[in-house]
């Protein structure tokens, strides 16, 4: 790519969320709004490797948009005017079109962007489909990377997406933010988009390395963007606060030859201090905002009882359970049970820890053991706890499980590894 | 990727000590701050008062000297920082075309140094010590 293209890149990837936003508050339609902005992407790319970038890209941007619009218009293409009655007159509706898109460009207002991010992460979407648009309208990458981020070949990305932006249109999915108790209803959806695609660029063991980190990222921007847009809302700085003190991890988790590494294994020193003081005062946000008991915000209260912690012997872990306790209140589910378990083992002791995994803890009744047999975290959770009771043939047998029900490569070394140090303990005994 | 972006405002070289930013200047200034925030991008950022109520450090042959602003012999003086997080360095660049600056001001956009840039000597350092906390670790538990 010559330096031109990849300037034009950066201008898109800076303005483009607004364009779509602006254009979108004249034409109700993301989709639409969406072929706008991306004609006035192609029309740069034309134009401004031999006229330079202009001062303003942004007018610039929207004005060929503008253009275009008009142009689809005299063709008969049908925009919905979100001012004026519906008129015959092809004439006043140009001029209609030109002045909504005038205001439009003139300011683009913030809540034309809340209404995009509401709208691309929109319930009558599948899931893969409100994160494939979230990344594409919101943060600007385009179908080839976000086919790269998630594996899966360009052409099937971009299908998704345009049955996505299909499905919104077929469906009448207003554009706008929605109020009241449906606003945190929506909002849920929003924040999970945003959970799931620092998830996928976090705990993904196949894929790019560079796209990964590029995930983690804008997923962080993204919450950093929402907490300026809805600032009251206090599981948006919950979140922000767990995806910046798991991020501040990232250089620690690594091994030189692309091992895992384990948090109580991790060299403290390499995380990123300066993300965890920004991940602390988000939660000190959240907590402010009353929303100590949000989902998000406990996960983050947890995370960040660990960034506290100058070792990981120094770790407060009965506090650390009492917080699982109350993370599975909220929201009960096995693996939360499971990371309970873990933490009772290192508050209580080992032998509480298995008692802790045989304890129904959701509310089904479910215990761990019972909810997750066959999963392999939970059959090297069982192995760790009964290594450091010496019951060490019964901890081998529950880790060669473990390898045996993971794919990732990288997982069974390190449980190889485990298996290794538990026979020669074996010998020792 | 991380980037810093570097303020090196002319008006800093022979800023009186007390010199403080005009009204209309750090209005502009704010807004531009609230244009990065808002785009998720924003990750610190500071302002530095005039170099005239700073001092240099200057070290030769093991000793360290102490000079006292202003540094009539400095061409570029620091004004402030932004540390930005982006997608390329392009886009940094980009963002630091919109920063409202005065004329014969200078923004300069440095990558900020990530782990897996430094040399592989250094890595192996980091390594060995890990290693030791490891053994440690282990010792302990």
């Amino acid at each position: 790519m010559s330096d031109i293209h990849r300037t034009i890149e950066a201008v898109w990837k800076i303005e483009s969320t607004r364009l779509i936003a602006g254009i979108a508050r004249v034409t109700r339609d993301i989709g639409i709004a969406e072929e706008l902005a991306q004609d006035a992407l192609i029309a740069a790319l034309e134009q401004w490797p031999e006229q330079g970038i202009p001062e303003n890209p942004a007018a610039w941007l929207m004005t060929a948009a503008k253009r275009r619009a008009i142009d689809n218009l005299r063709r008969g293409r049908m925009l919905e005017l979100k001012h004026g009655e519906i008129t015959r007159d092809l004439e006043f509706q140009q001029q209609q079109l030109s002045h909504a898109l005038d205001d439009a460009l003139d300011q683009v207002i913030d809540d034309d962007v809340l209404r995009l991010i509401f709208t691309a992460c929109h319930p009558v979407l599948a899931v893969e489909a409100r994160i494939a648009l979230t990344l594409r309208l919101i943060c600007g990458l385009t179908t080839a990377e976000i086919a790269r981020a998630f594996l899966v070949p360009e052409k099937t990305l971009g299908q998704r997406i345009f049955r996505a932006k299909r499905t919104l249109s077929e469906a009448h999915v207003p554009f706008e933010t929605p109020r009241g108790d449906e606003l945190r209803r929506r909002l849920d959806s929003v924040l999970s988009v945003v959970y799931l695609i620092f998830n996928e660029g976090y705990t993904a063991t196949s894929g790019d390395e560079w796209m990964r980190a590029a995930l983690c990222d804008e997923a962080l921007r993204l919450g950093r963007m929402l907490v300026e847009l809805l600032p009251a809302e206090s599981e948006i700085h919950g979140l922000l606060a767990l995806m910046e003190l798991q991020a501040s991890r990232t250089a620690a988790r690594r091994g030189r030859n692309g091992e895992a590494i384990l948090l109580p294994e991790q060299d403290r020193s390499l995380w990123d201090y300066a993300q965890i003081q920004r991940g602390i005062s988000a939660l000190e946000h959240a907590q402010q905002l009353g929303g100590g008991a949000g989902n998000y915000t406990l996960q983050a209260v947890i995370a960040a009882c660990h960034a506290r912690a100058r070792t990981s012997a120094d770790t407060d872990w009965e506090r650390i359970v009492l917080l699982y306790d109350a993370l599975l209140q909220i929201s009960p589910s096995p693996i939360v049970a499971l990371n309970r378990a873990v933490a009772v083992g290192m508050a209580h002791g080992p032998s509480a820890g298995l008692d802790a995994l045989n304890s129904p803890t959701t509310l089904d009744g479910l215990t761990p053991e019972s909810a997750l047999t066959g999963y392999h975290l939970l059959h090297s959770v069982r192995g760790d706890l009964l290594m450091k009771l010496r019951r060490y043939t019964e901890a081998r047998q529950e880790i060669e499980r473990a390898i045996a029900l993971t794919q990732n490569s990288r997982e069974q070394k390190l449980l190889h590894e485990k298996v290794e140090q538990i026979q020669k303990l074996e010998r020792g005994a | 990727m991380r980037f810093m972006m570097i303020v090196i405002p002319r008006a800093y070289q022979t800023a009186a000590p007390d010199a403080k930013p005009k009204l209309e200047d750090f209005a502009r200034m704010m807004e531009f701050n609230k244009s990065l925030e808002k785009a998720g991008v924003l990750l610190a950022m500071d302002g530095l008062t005039p170099p005239s109520a700073g001092a240099r450090i200057s070290f030769n042959d093991g000793k360290a000297t102490v000079t006292d602003g202003p540094f009539t012999e400095a061409k570029e003086v620091f004004g402030g920082y932004w540390i930005i997080q982006v997608h390329s360095r392009e886009e940094a660049i980009e963002w630091a075309k919109r920063a409202p600056m005065s004329n014969g001001d200078t923004i300069e956009v440095r990558q900020v140094q990530g782990l897996a840039d430094f040399p592989a000597d250094v890595q192996d350092l980091l390594a060995k010590r890990y290693e030791a906390l490891k053994k440690e670790t282990a010792a302990r538990a």
